[in-house]
This record gives structure tokens, sequence and C-alpha cells, in this order.
């Protein structure tokens, strides 16, 4: 049974916390393709940006979240999404709204949002440092450990504060982006512009609001995903951007403009991930009896070494890419 | 009667290739105005000028002599100038029924507000849309497909379906680019009828571009011949028909 728990803790908590990661960048990622048709390289730093934001005023407002019993990075995480959401709306009007209306093709902007990759990143390092720092800066970091109700379990179920916030904020913002996309006006709106940007203005619809809304949630998602991963291990100015090849991996195997794609898709990397660096010797030790020796003899049994983590991402991208380019899901609209 | 759009010296080139060439049009408030011409003489640019999906190099159009040059075509929409698309264009990935559904301007769950404040409202509104679209899908004959995506649909049905969006809405001129090609001639002759019943009865005003000239003689007068991105002639389908510049354009000269 420790081996179990071992096994949840190792795969079934690590996977969910880096899937969800994956699933709210991808989300932002697939939402600006469907509606602005190209990839936007600086979503990692835009993520950074947020956890940035959450940092600078958690610093300014330690006691935030005394009244609420809960971190104060949490109580301040809506003002920062506010934040980034406004920098996001900016970063367009000034950098990719002037290559639009020159209709230039999408892999100018894709080589426009490189450039603010590199601007954002500059920036953050510029004010933040290149040390990592804790948003938990005058608040301690509850580990929860659940022991299970079996005799000769030893080891208890971890999770860690910030995880447990992670699920629920990460449930909860798909179920309102769900109920965004199918249910509100707005919401229809930026399908039909996703579908047919022509007809959409055609009918009425303000292409230049849908625009202005999909990077309100882009930039809204994006410091959701990069607090709550700063949260869970430390702020670095470049965590993010090294997440970006895992996050466009999630995006491409939910099929790029899919938003529900891109959450399975987030998951599906995230668990590919835990589960090629997990130490399977561990779970085939209580049939040691059984198996072969050469089996069992082996301290280590995972697919890839942990060094070799981001190859698995890597991987998926190229397989998804060669066997099935439309992604598991199929159709490219919201 | 007062021109309810006025285009006055357009212009328009992509690249060295003149297209429009100092192009001067009337459309009538409550006519049904043709707009034929042979291939390649500007008749879908000038309409892609008009709708607001083009910009012009020089020139002005009035709407009801208000300005409107460069006005982005979603502005133009809510002033209630419609266009349809020579290619039709749909929601591909939403029912016809909600396809038509997507048009009405202004509706309450527009706004994020509404939509997450007032949902009765919103709901009251959606229902009356529901109810607009499902008379309009019966009336342009496409009740039996309604819940089919409209990506689905055969192409002389998404014609159908593009007059059906200008109507769904109080309009006051309607562009319809090539309406008819493609729709197979029963449909078109309820095509034709509909148009003039909205002509009648609603006070739409119709600028037509078409191939057809059954259709053509059947429903429009004026009618205006571009050639060469400038008004050949204009007046009566009779006139039209027997100006032997019109028959040299389209035929060549008879040398």
């Amino acid at each position: 049974m420790n081996e179990l728990v071992f096994f949840i803790n190792n795969v079934v908590i690590a996977g969910s916390v880096t899937g969800s990661i994956y699933a709210i960048g991808a989300v932002g990622v697939t939402l600006i393709f469907s509606i602005m048709r190209f990839a936007h390289f600086a979503h990692g730093d835009m993520m950074t940006f947020g956890a940035f934001m959450v940092l600078l005023l958690t610093t300014a407002f330690p006691g935030a979240g005394d009244a609420f019993g809960v971190p104060s990075a949490l109580v301040l995480l809506p003002l920062a999404m506010a934040l980034t959401a406004l920098l996001a709306v900016g970063i367009d009007k000034a950098f990719y709204k002037p290559l639009r209306a020159h209709g230039v093709k999408p892999i100018v902007l894709v080589i426009g949002s490189l450039g603010v990759t590199l601007m954002l990143q500059g920036l953050i390092r510029l004010f933040a440092g290149t040390s990592g720092q804790s948003l938990y800066v005058d608040d301690r970091k509850e580990i929860f450990r659940l022991a299970l109700p079996f005799e000769g379990v030893r080891a208890p179920v971890v999770v860690t504060e910030p995880q447990l916030y992670l699920f629920v904020i990460t449930l909860v913002a798909v179920i309102g982006l769900h109920l965004f996309l199918s249910r509100s006006r707005l919401g229809k709106a930026m399908r039909a512009m996703s579908d047919n940007p022509d007809l959409a203005q055609a009918s009425g619809i303000n292409t230049n609001t849908i625009v202005a809304v999909t990077w309100v949630i882009a930039g809204g998602l994006a410091a959701i995903a990069g607090t709550l991963l700063s949260l869970d291990v430390t702020f670095k100015p470049d965590l993010s951007f090294f997440l970006l090849l895992p996050i466009f991996a999630a995006t491409i195997v939910g099929g790029v403009g899919h938003p529900y794609g891109a959450v399975a898709g987030g998951f599906v990397v995230g668990f590919a991930e835990t589960l090629a660096v997990f130490n399977w010797s561990v779970l085939l030790r209580p049939f040691r009896d059984s198996l072969p020796e050469w089996l069992t003899q082996s301290g280590n049994l995972a697919f890839v070494g942990t060094e070799y983590k981001i190859v698995v991402p890597f991987f998926i991208l190229v397989a998804i890419l060669v066997w099935r380019p439309t992604g598991i899901f199929k159709g490219k609209v919201i | 009667m007062a021109a309810i759009i006025d285009v006055q010296h357009v212009h328009k080139a992509f690249g060295g290739l003149k297209v429009i060439n100092d192009c001067s049009i009337q459309v009538e408030q409550g006519s049904i105005t043709g707009l034929i011409g042979p291939n390649g003489a500007g008749k879908s640019t000038l309409f892609n000028i008009i709708a607001g999906a083009l910009p012009l190099d020089s020139g002005h159009i009035l709407l009801d002599g208000e300005e409107i040059t460069n006005q982005p075509a979603n502005q133009l929409f809510h002033k209630g100038l419609l266009r349809t698309f020579q290619i039709a264009h749909e929601f591909s990935q939403m029912t016809a029924l909600e396809n038509l559904m997507m048009v009405p301007p202004a509706q309450a769950g527009e706004s994020l507000f509404n939509a997450w404040f007032k949902p009765s409202r919103v709901m009251l509104e959606e229902s009356e849309v529901r109810r607009r679209a499902l008379e309009v899908i019966d009336f342009i004959g496409l009740h039996p497909v309604r819940n089919e995506l409209a990506g689905n649909l055969s192409g002389g049905q998404k014609k159908l379906l593009e007059l059906g969006r200008t109507m769904m809405t109080d309009a006051r001129v309607v562009l319809l680019d090539e309406i008819a090609a493609g729709v197979n001639r029963t449909l078109l002759g309820d095509l034709v009828s509909n148009i003039e019943r909205l002509n009648r009865e609603m006070g739409y005003t119709f600028l037509v571009i078409e191939h057809d000239m059954d259709m053509i003689a059947r429903l429009c007068d004026p009618v205006i011949v571009l050639a060469q991105g400038s008004v050949m002639v204009e007046g009566s389908i009779e006139e039209i028909q027997n100006d032997p510049r019109v028959i040299e354009a389209y035929f060549g000269a008879a040398s």
C-alpha cells in the first residue's frame, strides 16, 4: 500500500499540478490563435508578469489575506489578473494591432510576439532580479498530510496548500470559460469570429471588441497559471518561459483553437511527463517474488531520466504533428 | 426620390491594376437596382468598398446623406447597410438556426454586465430572437435542416441562409452579391418573390449583382452596367439590352 501512496503522490498529484498549469496556459494560447490566427510566443512571459504583479502586490500588502485566512497572494490574484489583462490589451494595441492593420502574414505576428517575449522578460528581470523569490511573503505554506485508513500504510498522501488552490481555481476557470463561450452572447460572438471573421463583421459584430475580450481572458488566465505555478515552487523571471514548449504541445495535442481540447491536452502532456519520469520499480516491489529477476534487480525503472523531462512534451508534439496534426479533437474553431 | 447610396468618384487599385476608376453610382431609396457587367468589371470590388470590407483609394460614399467612407462593416450593419457574400459565408460550426440567431444587433446579452446580472432579460430576448429566426427559416424553406451544422448545407441552401440573415434585422439597404448563383430554378422563383416582398412591404432597398439576365429583367429597375471600373450605361433593362456598347462589352466587338 505504501507503494500506492507513493504512486499517488508522485504521479496523480504531481501530474494534476503540471496538467492544470499547462491546461490554463494552453487555453489562452488556443483562444488567441482562434481569434487572431497566430501562435503567441509571449504567453509564458505574460504568465510570469501575472506572478510578478502578485509578488509586487503581496510585498506591498503582506497582510491582505489575514482577514480571509488564506495567503495574501491568493487574495491579490484578481487584482493581478486585471493588471495582466490590461498589459495584454496594451501590448496588442502597441505591437500587434499595427501589424494586423497592415494585413501582414501570421508569421510576422509570431516573430513580433517573440520580440515581446524578450522585452517582457528583460523588464521583469530588471525589476525582480534573477533569483527565485517566494510568493509567500508573510504567510506559511501549509502542507497537508492525509494518512490513509488502511493497515500497514505509513506514508501519508501529501498535498500542499497551493496545489489545492490550483485544483479548485482550474476547475472554476474551466467551468466559467465554458459557460461564457456557450451561453453568453459575447462568447458566441467569439465563436462566430473564430469561425468566419468576415461574416462576423458583416453581421454587426465589432471585431475590435472581440479581440480585446480575447486578450482580457488570455491575460487573466495567464496570471492565474503563472501565480499558481510560482506559489507551488518559487517566483523566477524565466520560470514560465520554460513552460512554453509543453504549453504549445498541449495546445496542439488538443487541436489548435479548441479550448476544451487545450484543457485535455494540458493534462495529457502533464501526466505523460510525470509518468515518463516515474520510477516504476517502486510499484513492482510488492510483486518481486513472482517477477523475473532482471526486472526487479534494477533500482530505477523510469522511462526517461528526470533531467530529460522536457523531451517528453517535445516527443508528444512531434508525434501528434506527424500522426494527427489536427489534434486529438477535430475541428479548428471554439 | 433621394439616393440612399451615393458613390462619388471612387478609385481603387490593387497594385498597378486599376479596378475601380472614377466610379459614381446612385441607388434610389426603395429601388431594386441591378449591377451588371462582364467579369473583371469591378462589381464585387465596388460592393466590398461600399460594404466597408475594402478601403478605397479616393472618393466618397454616402448612406442617406451621411458620409460612410471607410467605415468598418460592423458599424454599417448597425446603420442598416447589409450585404451577402458572392461565395456564401456561414458559421460552419453552428446550426442554420444559430447562424440566423447570431445576427440581430444590440442584444442585451452582448454586454457582460447583462449576461451575468440580468439573465432573465437576456433569456426573454433570446426567445424573441429564436421566434424570429424560426419564422425566417420557414420563410426561406430551410426548416427541415434548421438543426444541421451550416457547414454541411448545400451551396444553394447557404445562399438562402445569406438572404435569411438580411431578414433577421430591419435593414435599409441590402447588397446582394450573386444571390441566385447555384440556386435551383424553383427556389430561385421563391427568392425573387421574397426579394420583391421585402422591397414592397418592408421598404428594403436592394443593390443586386447578378449574372442571370432573366432574374435581372424580372427584378431590377434601373440597371447599371459597369465596365473597366466605371459606369458604362444606366437605364431600364430594355434600354440596356439594346445598347450596342453593352453588347460589345459582353460579346466583344462585332467586326
